[in-house]
């Protein structure tokens, strides 16, 4: 870390650009280390990626994994994770961490939420009244967690929603930017992110990124998508934004973690992605393959004496089958522990494949050869028009 | 039989030190005694993968696995043919295979002359000898328990039914000895007689000196599990069997887990126990803090008085009803993380500890992950819980060596009668 008096060090270095689609290989320089883009962050919503330890995590390769603020504010509490050093010392977190503004879950975790212009109100899980969260409480509790990204709050509105309510939200998210930045008492620790809103509707997403990229942020995410919304969308709101951001920062995608999307918004220009995708399915006994993921608990498993994936090469794969996970499923949670392990290591592996690909400049045909494993011929239509819009027709 | 499994005494003084050697296929693995197994649940340490177990100190060489677990997958490790340590994916393990799980008792009054009842994931397995052999050659451990009628454990048993359990037990034993003869899959497997007789020193006796005539390769002294047997009839019974064995072959105790019945259990010739104790420890949210450290030396006595400081103010809040809400089951070892006591203490679980969540992380975390329902709670308490037992097993070693078990003793006895969760029933 340079200075505190001079110009602030970019938080962004390409390495690489696709020749022919947007997307690049990069680098965050972050505080705790740097993080090679395009990044998949586990989440690890209680201080602590679902089972796995720290130590583990780290030699899956992750560098850079993501918090809940919602949940960390009100268990254990700001207070008590600073006394801890934070929620790297909390934790014992020796890497990056993002922590998100806790907005999103109190949308989706609280009965009766309701948005005035000063903050969230919500009705607290844990007994007790109501609680208001402010963008500058937001900050000050993401201080207090300490994590070297931290994000604005914003006023989140369902991707299906439509009307003027969406344009409420936009332009209260823009306000709410300007609050967060100047609550944020470590700038030149904690890199604030802006989130671009505007549902699907692209005069909106033009003017929030009109808007927001005026301020000096280190980074932007694209929100309020991954909700339920026609891929067609989809692809088209990711597109719009990331032409209009600027080169220079990263671009966090937020929610989103199906192989097929990371591939597709690589190529569409973003760099960094979270989801509960991976370790969630694992408790539900679903393994990730090259050709989508295999249902474990499933009785054609019983005697399928092959690993998860062949040549995976991960510390599940390397010792155990399918059999013998579809055996210890059924009853004890260590299977879960593997099956977790097996799923980050496909997505970190992914990301680190798209990488290497994009540094040796074949990165469309590392977009061919994913898909035909995938789909064979069938490509969904979404992914052949978004891939032929970023540059990589298929045929 | 091929075995070459063997006790080698060190000729301590007091107690049985030494090592049970040729063990597993290779003959080279060894166990120093006393010892304890690595207790498994389908054949994976609770919690824990690959990984995490090898982050914990002194793990046995010996896992136990549990047939109720493996039974069902029996038709599974038929077709595997490879055995179940390369399945469970312990290729490196030397397998012991025990007929019941230690922490999942079965139900009383399912055993007939011919057949045991194990309760598997699907319910109720009836097996019989010829059954239990089969099962035997498709798991391929290295060393089993012969199947016999332990359903003595409630209490309510009687002398006629004592009897029965040993007449029983000695049928089957006849029966596996013969098949085992003609199984060329399980020539380098040991199989231990099963001692039973449920509280009646007499047939407690027939039962050891008749399994002692038979070419097996240890014993096991079965029907100790629970609480129902008051404790002097448990250690009366112990002495007088183990007075009918053999020296040079190993004795292994089922059930018997808490550090203080542990010593106990050794000073009367009992060489090998299991290690589902630190894992009871951990479902209950709770962390071993108990000391053995029995050096005199004020230099290295230091290090484990936090713990013994601990076990005092379980005592100490009590009195106040503070920890009412408790699990029955915990012991005076152990303390319970899930306590609102430990939500803003940042020491370790246990001062001096070098095991992975110790060195690493605060009560303060693990408090929160328990409390928060995290899996990695479980994984990093069992790493601890485990490890703590493990370090427990060779400081018995130690203080045989240096004829200290009397210190030791009463070091652990102190500690047992610190907290009043300590109540025992019947005392």
């Amino acid at each position: 870390m340079g200075g505190s008096g001079g110009e602030p060090a970019p938080l962004l270095r390409v390495v690489a650009e696709c020749g022919r689609s947007q997307a690049r290989a990069a680098e965050l320089l972050l505080p705790h280390g740097p993080v090679p883009c395009p990044v998949f962050m586990p989440v690890g919503t209680q201080g602590t990626a679902k089972g796995l330890t720290a130590k583990q995590l780290a030699a899956l390769g992750c560098r850079l994994c993501l918090g809940n603020t919602y949940h960390l504010g009100t268990r254990p509490g700001p207070e008590l994770v600073q006394q801890a050093g934070g929620l790297h010392g909390f934790m014992d977190w020796p890497h990056n961490l993002l922590t998100d503004s806790g907005g999103f879950q109190m949308v989706s975790l609280s009965e009766l939420s309701e948005v005035t212009e000063e903050g969230v109100l919500f009705q607290s899980p844990y007994g007790g009244g109501q609680i208001l969260l402010t963008p500058e409480k937001s900050i000050e509790i993401q201080n207090a967690l300490g994590a070297d990204i931290v994000m604005q709050l914003d006023d989140v509105v369902s991707s299906t929603t439509t009307g003027p309510r969406v344009e409420e939200a936009m332009k209260r998210s823009v306000r709410w930017l300007d609050r967060c930045i100047a609550a944020n008492r470590s700038p030149q620790r904690q890199n604030l992110f802006a989130i671009i809103q505007g549902g699907l509707e692209p005069e909106l997403r033009e003017q929030c990124l009109e808007a927001m990229t005026l301020r000096d942020v280190p980074g932007f995410a694209i929100g309020g998508l991954s909700g339920g919304e026609d891929k067609g969308s989809f692809w088209r709101m990711v597109k719009l934004s990331t032409e209009r951001l600027p080169r220079d920062k990263p671009r966090y995608l937020m929610g989103v973690g199906y192989a097929t999307d990371l591939v597709v918004c690589v190529a569409l220009g973003c760099d960094m992605f979270d989801c509960v995708f991976p370790t969630r399915t694992a408790r539900f006994g679903s393994a990730l393959v090259a050709e989508g993921s295999l249902q474990l608990k499933n009785r054609v498993y019983a005697k399928d004496f092959r690993p998860i994936e062949e040549g995976c090469g991960c510390p599940t794969c390397q010792r155990y089958s399918r059999a013998y996970l579809h055996a210890l499923l059924r009853r004890e949670p260590a299977a879960l522990h593997h099956l977790t392990v097996h799923n980050l290591a496909y997505q970190l592996k992914l990301m680190a494949s798209i990488r290497q690909s994009i540094l040796e400049q074949r990165f469309p045909q590392f977009v061919r050869s994913f898909l035909s494993s995938r789909y064979g011929a069938q490509i969904p239509l979404w992914v052949r028009e978004a891939l032929e819009a970023a540059g990589i027709p298929l045929e | 039989m091929g075995s070459a499994m063997q006790v080698k005494l060190c000729g301590a003084a007091s107690g049985r030190l030494g090592t049970l050697v040729g063990l597993g296929r290779s003959g080279a693995a060894v166990l120093p005694l006393p010892g304890c197994l690595l207790y498994t649940r389908t054949g994976s340490a609770p919690h824990l993968t690959h990984d995490t177990l090898q982050t914990v100190g002194g793990v046995p060489a010996v896992a136990q696995i549990t047939l109720p677990t493996l039974a069902d997958i029996h038709e599974v490790l038929e077709e595997y043919k490879e055995g179940a340590a390369k399945f469970i994916g312990m290729p490196e393990k030397v397998l012991y295979c025990s007929l019941h799980d230690p922490v999942t008792p079965c139900p009383s009054g399912y055993n007939t002359n011919k057949t045991v009842s194990l309760w598997g994931s699907s319910g109720r397995i009836e097996i019989t000898a010829s059954k239990f052999m089969d099962m035997q050659r498709a798991i391929q451990p290295d060393w089993f328990q012969c199947i016999s009628d332990g359903d003595t454990i409630s209490g309510e048993a009687g002398r006629k039914r004592a009897k029965k359990s040993v007449d029983r037990s000695l049928s089957f034993l006849d029966a596996c000895l013969q098949i085992l003869e003609k199984s060329p899959e399980l020539q380098r497997s040991v199989m231990f007689g099963a001692i039973e007789g449920g509280d009646t020193l007499e047939e407690r006796i027939r039962s050891a000196r008749e399994t002692a005539k038979r070419p097996v390769g240890g014993f096991l002294l079965d029907g100790f599990q629970g609480r129902a047997m008051a404790k002097e009839t448990k250690l009366k019974l112990i002495t007088s069997v183990i007075a009918e064995l053999p020296e040079d072959k190993p004795r292994l105790i089922h059930g018997v887990g808490k550090p203080d019945e542990v010593l106990e259990c050794i000073e009367r010739g009992v060489d090998i126990f299991e290690s589902f104790f630190p894992f009871q420890v951990t479902e209950r949210g709770c962390a071993l803090v108990f000391s053995y450290d029995w050096h005199p030396d004020p230099e290295t006595t230091v290090f484990m008085q936090n713990g013994t400081q601990d076990l005092e103010k379980n005592d100490a809040e009590e009195d106040q009803g503070e920890i009412s809400k408790a699990d029955p089951e915990m012991t005076p070892f152990e303390i319970c993380l899930k306590d609102k006591r430990y939500q803003d203490d940042f020491g370790p679980v246990l001062e001096g500890c070098t095991c992975y969540c110790c060195q690493r992380h605060t009560r303060a975390y693990v408090h929160h992950l328990l409390v928060t329902n995290e899996l990695l709670a479980g994984v990093l308490l069992m790493m601890h819980n485990f490890q703590h037992y493990f370090s427990f097993f060779s400081a018995i070693r130690d203080a045989l060596k240096d004829n200290k078990l009397d210190q030791l003793k009463e070091l652990v006895f102190r500690q047992a009668l610190q907290s009043p969760a300590n109540a025992k029933p019947g005392q």
